[in-house]
């Protein structure tokens, strides 16, 4: 049976039409073998351009679309629904991609319109081959994960089970809450970081449909969208967290208390190998630190490890293992933050050298009054208090050397710690502030910032050659734009405020999900502007700074978008999915069983009876490896058959 | 064929390149470069898979038969299959065709299988360009000119 083929050219506004002779192209499709009518419009995913594609599907009987347009990644399925309410089956169409790899790529009028010719003539070969398919669908676990639990990974967590779903949230530290928990206060309005933050933490550990794993990593994640297989690997605490109070006699008792350094402190702090991280922590349960444990590593800890004797709950419990518990969820969200970049990669500011060198990170604890010194700003060398204080902004921020981009907080937080710094030290400290450019974007920012500037501050237009540290006195160069004079800065305490990086293990995580990273190595979404919660894994969503550096505010944002994304999915009862998959042709099939070795999914299997192989739909993910290793051609891969491919092939040359 | 015919061939020969990308990687890559308006020679043509592991030898076989005067193929980076390892399948099925190519006397530097993420616009236009020049200078499908006789 011959098929009826229409063709749909889009100008995209300009954006095609400019560099494609568009008319040119439709008058070539219409006398392409197969093709009744070929149309062109200036917006064909408009409401009129709809119109086109189906009045024309109606008049002309037509039961192939094909439609040169934009990339089929960005509008194959508001296509597909076009051509479904035209009545055509939905996959019954193929888009040629005129745009992203032509008009754009090439600005050649008569070349782009060359290949925009084969392009529509390959899509026209592919067309002729291809079959209506219906979706199957699977059913959906209405339950969600989400991974981390900073405060996007809570507040995504709590709009998920207050719209009535069961979430795991999967936190690899201890305690939730984050970065936002190591902060004093939150820049424009200065609310105190832990008083709006704490009751979140204790409302999303308590909360009847939240599960929590702290101190667990996703060691596996299988399956795809309304049905994933996670495993979540609980790493052992030695402290059972059933029987612990968190009254903190173990961390009292402990031998090695205040040996170690707390992390949560950024070392300026010291804490023991049985710890809390921090007094607000959430569970309130202490953990054992396995790395620094007297007992853990040397087996032995005096005759009985001190927590032991201590603990009179008894929930000191030295035989914990690793456990792995298998969870199915429906949707997942990720939500796993950033990391601060080490500036002792930028040697000439002197963070690894010099000890009164330090992050504004370290700052935030150094102002906490739940930080290492209770709030006293005291310089880590000495311990006396800094008579000036020099921040330096876009620490390998916005420098092609480390980070292009700007990690937008950096700013923000400095005027923060001026503002504070000055309410804790009053006149007698001076403050300087080496910025680039002071971004004050925010709502309530740019106020903020005027506010700062009557305090009394010497701000310098500028980035400083370096930090120079001659026995103990800091001192610096910096050439103000502003004035183009040079200064010469001598201070006790430096804070670097450096670039925010993707955590150190993305990439490795990233792969666990099948996730992909933009340059920066950020998670990239589906769609910078209308998809930014979205993945190119149906079903993942991301929310908060393992997408891009942002504050607070968009954080919380993003991650009730990511939120009700995922909601759309666990609320429906079953899933469509996508039919795009392997399917075997008895007739040929010799039951060799190489399909079956190569599905990286377990989808193929053999009829034992028949000598057959078969494919689970539910299971198949539609890669097409099993199709080219078929040694049969037995194997099809739906509307990608080898039979459509080769037509392809064919009329692009 | 003489020797100058050969030779004047060259001068005016455009290579004929077909690109076969996996849907998630390299095709988006392609679309990237796209979007951000970096200008690659239009002589390839591309056909979106869904995997690299996907492309049959056939597919490439073919394209050389019919005259293409160079076949590519773009994948995910190592590690970063959407489907796991169809990456590897298409590196260790390419490695294959081109020793098949070799004995058949035909350049296996006409196949080029790379790895380009979603986000190496960039790098997928440069490739493109070294491809178009690299092929150039090899000059016509040997196999396809006898076809055409
Ligand atoms: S999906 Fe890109 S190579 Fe497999």
């Amino acid at each position: 049976m011959t098929h009826r083929i229409g063709v749909f050219i889009c100008h995209c506004g300009i954006n095609i039409a400019q560099n494609v002779d568009v008319e040119a192209l439709t008058e070539y499709a219409s006398h392409l073998d197969g093709v009744i009518v070929s149309k062109n419009y200036k917006y064909m995913c408009s409401d009129a351009g709809a119109n086109v594609i189906k009045d024309a599907i109606k008049e002309h009987k037509l039961d192939r679309v094909v439609i040169a347009s934009c990339s089929p990644r960005m509008h194959e399925h508001t296509f597909r629904d076009v051509v479904r309410d035209g009545g055509v089956n939905p996959y019954c169409l193929e888009i040629a991609n005129i745009r992203e790899q032509c008009s754009w790529a090439h600005t050649d009028k008569e070349q782009a319109t060359e290949k925009a010719k084969a392009l529509v003539r390959s899509a026209v070969a592919k067309a002729k081959l291809m079959e209506p398919l219906s979706t199957s669908t699977i059913p959906v676990i209405p339950e969600a994960l989400v991974i981390g639990g900073g405060i996007a990974g809570i507040q995504a967590s709590l709009d998920l089970a207050n719209d009535g779903f069961k979430v795991y949230l999967v936190e690899r530290e201890p305690t939730i809450g984050g970065r936002m928990a190591q902060l004093d206060k939150t820049f424009p309005t200065l609310d105190c970081a832990s008083c709006i933050l704490t009751p979140k933490m204790m409302e999303a550990a308590n909360h009847a449909n939240i599960e929590l794993f702290t101190y667990a990593d996703i060691a596996k994640i299988e399956g795809s969208i309304g049905n994933y297989t996670v495993q979540i690997k609980k790493k052992p605490r030695y402290v059972d967290i059933k029987k612990c109070t968190g009254c903190g006699d173990c961390a009292q008792a402990c031998r090695l208390k205040g040996r170690v350094s707390n992390e949560f402190d950024l070392g300026l702090g010291k804490r023991g190998a049985a710890y809390l991280a921090f007094p607000q922590a959430v569970p309130l349960k202490y953990t054992i630190d396995s790395k620094h444990c007297l007992f853990l590593t040397r087996g032995k800890c005096g005759d009985t490890p001190a927590c032991k004797e201590a603990c009179l709950q008894q929930a000191i419990n030295f035989d914990q293992k690793e456990e792995i518990i298998t969870k199915k969820v429906g949707a997942i969200i990720v939500a796993t933050g950033y990391d601060l970049l080490d500036p002792s990669a930028i040697y000439e500011y002197g963070y690894a050298t010099s000890a009164d060198v330090i992050t504004s990170l370290e700052m935030e604890r150094l102002i906490s009054s739940s930080g290492p010194t209770k709030g006293e700003i005291l310089r880590p060398s000495d311990q006396k208090k800094p008579k000036s204080i020099t921040f330096i902004l876009c620490v390998g921020s916005r420098d092609e050397t480390q980070c292009t981009w700007c990690c937008r907080i950096g700013c923000m937080s400095a005027l923060k710690h001026v503002y504070l710094l000055r309410e804790k030290l009053g006149e007698d400290v001076e403050i300087n502030v080496c910025y680039t450019d002071i971004r004050s974007y925010g709502k309530g920012y740019e106020e903020f910032y005027r506010k700062v500037r009557g305090l009394k501050t010497n701000m310098f237009r500028g980035r400083p050659s370096e930090v120079r540290n001659i026995s103990g006195q800091l001192t610096l160069d910096i050439f103000d734009t502003m004035t183009s004079k040079l200064f010469e800065v001598t201070t006790d305490l430096v804070v670097l405020v450096p670039a925010i990086v993707p955590r150190f293990d993305a990439t490795a995580f990233a792969r666990i999900l099948h996730l992909t990273q933009s340059g920066d190595g950020f998670l990239l979404e589906a769609h910078p502007k209308l998809r930014p919660m979205d993945t190119f894994v149906n079903g993942m969503f991301i929310a908060g700074c393992c997408q891009g550096p942002k504050d607070i505010q968009d954080t919380v944002s993003q991650a009730s978008g990511a939120a009700s994304r995922a909601a759309i999915i666990l609320s429906k009862k079953e899933l469509e999915i996508d039919p795009l998959i392997a399917s075997v042709d008895e007739e040929i099939c010799t039951g060799c069983g190489i399909c079956i070795e190569v599905c990286p999914y377990d989808a193929r299997s053999l009829n034992e009876k028949t000598r057959v192989a078969l494919v689970n739909d539910a299971l198949c993910a539609g890669c097409g490896g099993c199709i080219a290793a078929c040694p049969s051609n037995a194997s099809v891969h739906k509307n990608f058959t080898k039979k459509q491919i080769l037509n392809m092939v064919d009329e692009t040359l | 064929m003489t020797e100058e015919k050969k030779e004047h061939n060259k001068e005016e020969f455009e290579p004929r390149i077909v690109g076969f990308l996996c849907n998630w990687c390299s095709y988006a890559g392609a679309d990237l470069a796209g979007t951000s308006r970096i200008q690659y020679p239009p002589n390839v043509r591309i056909i979106r898979v869904m995997c690299s592991g996907s492309v049959d030898s056939m597919y490439i076989l073919r394209a050389l038969l019919e005259g293409a005067d160079g076949v590519f193929v773009g994948g995910c980076h190592p590690g970063d299959c959407h489907y796991l390892d169809g990456n590897y399948k298409a590196r260790r099925r390419m490695v294959l065709l081109k020793t098949i190519l070799e004995t058949f006397g035909l350049e296996s530097e006409r196949v080029w299988i790379r790895w380009i993420s979603a986000s190496e616009g960039q790098r997928f236009a440069e490739t493109m360009r070294d491809m178009t020049d690299s092929i150039r200078k090899l000059g016509p499908n040997p196999i396809a000119k006898q076809w055409n006789i």
